[in-house]
């Protein structure tokens, strides 16, 4: 396989790509401002309540966008009609973005469990289920980290993306039954609290669209940064492949700087056979 | 697809017969598990007969890696995966038969670890036919995902570090339910136990079905 036809083009920078950072900037900005001035506290949680918005929309973007788009793209690249790297970029680049809100929903949800419940962590089914999720993906990403052809790698990974994605309905119901059939009520009850409703709702939703556009934002870049990546490995390959020639051809040359001593024994039989017949040049 | 499987299943199971790797590797490191856990957890009697159930399948689940590290240490010769890949063999066969091995592996294991845990634990299996239906359930989970993830990492140079990593979050499940499920066997309270039934079924059925449909793709990936 010749590696130099597999370098991407580099894609434009999509015009909307500033759009939505400029949107996801000031919609995150009008959350803060609304979630920590304007809303009042609430009557039983007080200032705590304040987490509500943001809490929520980060486990929205990860366990639902970012997750679902990495298994869709997945799915999509195993399918023989859709197949392209595209899809497995996508994937990598929502898994990423997915992993880090995942680790910000565990640690918003252990910042508001700590003062209401008393505890960093407990073994509650949806924080169990969501702690190994993350290290579910966190695999994927390891996976990912393996050298390999891009090709290979895709496959790879997505067989892996997919697996782990079918696992997550089955972690979820064994999870809560283990809890429902060992301890009392789930403690979660008290997070939405169902009086919300004015000034908070608004806040609310709005904190969902502003952390849908940063995870789109996010993507975007990771996706681009990823096919950047690809190119430079596609050409750091030709470069080094380029020198090795090189290296081959001034074998048979009489001794020249660095290379004459190990040119001494044998030298020409080797430059013979290094050489390839058309890759040499630029 | 079945005669393949049961081919390949016969070729990986007279491997270990001959070179009895599980025999004197694996399965010594599981009883060994016994052993240390019951260091951690101190000697006293009723806190060991509480812990057993997990305690058992945690030993089968790391077990578990090391069996399917080892079912595809063996395809990692000189040029047997690609030999396999050429032989026309059925990819669903090839998987079908390697999980087969590793759950006739791991069912082995689990007789050993059976006694074991009778002898250094004290306790007794009160219900057996739901203890061996939970352990058929649990078994071919374990032998499928753990195959299907041994496929995916093998050939690659860290393989070692990243199948405990890729596989043990997935197979949390089994280990969950089997316990919980082990533990109404060994209390005696079958309602309990039964329900456990439901993760362990479809757990098995899903990995089967995707083993089946997805080996083809991970094959050609070597």
């Amino acid at each position: 396989m010749n590696v130099g036809t597999e370098a991407p083009s580099l894609p434009s920078r999509p015009r909307w790509l500033r759009v939505v950072g400029v949107a996801a900037v000031l919609s995150t900005a009008a959350t803060v401002w609304l979630g920590l001035w304007v809303t009042p506290p609430d009557k039983v949680q007080g200032n705590l309540v304040r987490l509500v918005y943001l809490h929520p929309p980060i486990a929205w973007v990860a366990l639902y966008l970012a997750f679902g788009l990495a298994a869709l793209s997945s799915l999509l690249y195993l399918w023989r009609r859709t197949r392209s790297l595209f899809w497995d970029r996508l994937a990598a680049a929502s898994v990423e973005v997915g992993v880090v809100f995942n680790a910000l929903t565990l640690a918003t949800g252990m910042l508001w469990g700590r003062p209401t419940w008393g505890v960093w962590w407990t073994w509650d089914a949806r924080l169990t289920s969501t702690a190994l999720l993350l290290v579910l993906f966190l695999g994927y990403l390891a996976l990912r980290r393996v050298p390999a052809e891009p090709e290979v790698r895709a496959r790879r990974c997505a067989v892996a993306a997919l697996i782990a994605f079918v696992d997550v309905p089955i972690v979820h119901f064994s999870v809560i039954w283990w809890q429902t059939l060992h301890q009392g009520a789930t403690v979660l009850n008290a997070n939405l609290s169902p009086t919300i409703h004015g000034s908070m709702a608004w806040t609310l939703l709005l904190g969902f669209i502003a952390l849908t556009l940063v995870f789109v934002w996010m993507v975007t870049v990771r996706y681009r940064i990823e096919v950047l990546a690809d190119r430079t490995d596609a050409e750091h390959l030709e470069v080094s492949l380029a020198e090795r020639w090189a290296e081959g051809d001034l074998d048979g040359v009489p001794s020249n700087g660095a290379n004459g001593g190990n040119g001494a024994n044998g030298g020409n039989g080797a430059g013979g056979v290094l050489r390839p017949p058309t890759r040499v040049g630029p | 697809m079945w005669r393949d499987a049961l081919l390949v299943a016969g070729k990986d199971l007279r491997i270990e017969l001959r070179s009895r790797v599980a025999l004197w590797q694996v399965l010594p490191v599981a009883v060994l598990s016994l052993v240390l856990y019951a260091f951690a957890l101190g000697p006293v009697r009723q806190t060991l007969a509480s812990a057993a159930p997990g305690l058992f399948w945690l030993a089968v689940l790391f077990s578990t890696v090391l069996a399917t590290q080892r079912s595809f240490a063996i395809e990692a010769g000189e040029g047997t995966r690609d030999g396999l890949r050429v032989s026309g063999i059925d990819p669903a066969g090839v998987f079908l038969g390697k999980a087969a091995a590793v759950a006739a592996e791991l069912a082995v294991l689990q007789v050993v670890l059976w006694g074991a845990m009778t002898l250094l634990f004290g306790v007794h299996v009160r219900v057996v036919w739901l203890a061996l239906v939970a352990s058929f359930l649990a078994t071919i989970g374990l032998a499928t995902a753990g195959t299907l993830y041994g496929a995916l990492s093998a050939g690659l140079r860290v393989r070692e570090t990243l199948l405990p990593l890729l596989v043990l979050p997935v197979l949390a499940p089994v280990l969950l339910a089997a316990s919980r499920a082990w533990s109404g066997a060994l209390t005696g309270s079958v309602s309990s136990g039964l329900s456990w039934l439901r993760v362990l079924g479809p757990f098995a059925v899903v990995y089967l079905v995707i083993g089946i449909v997805l080996y083809g793709p991970l094959l050609e990936t070597a």
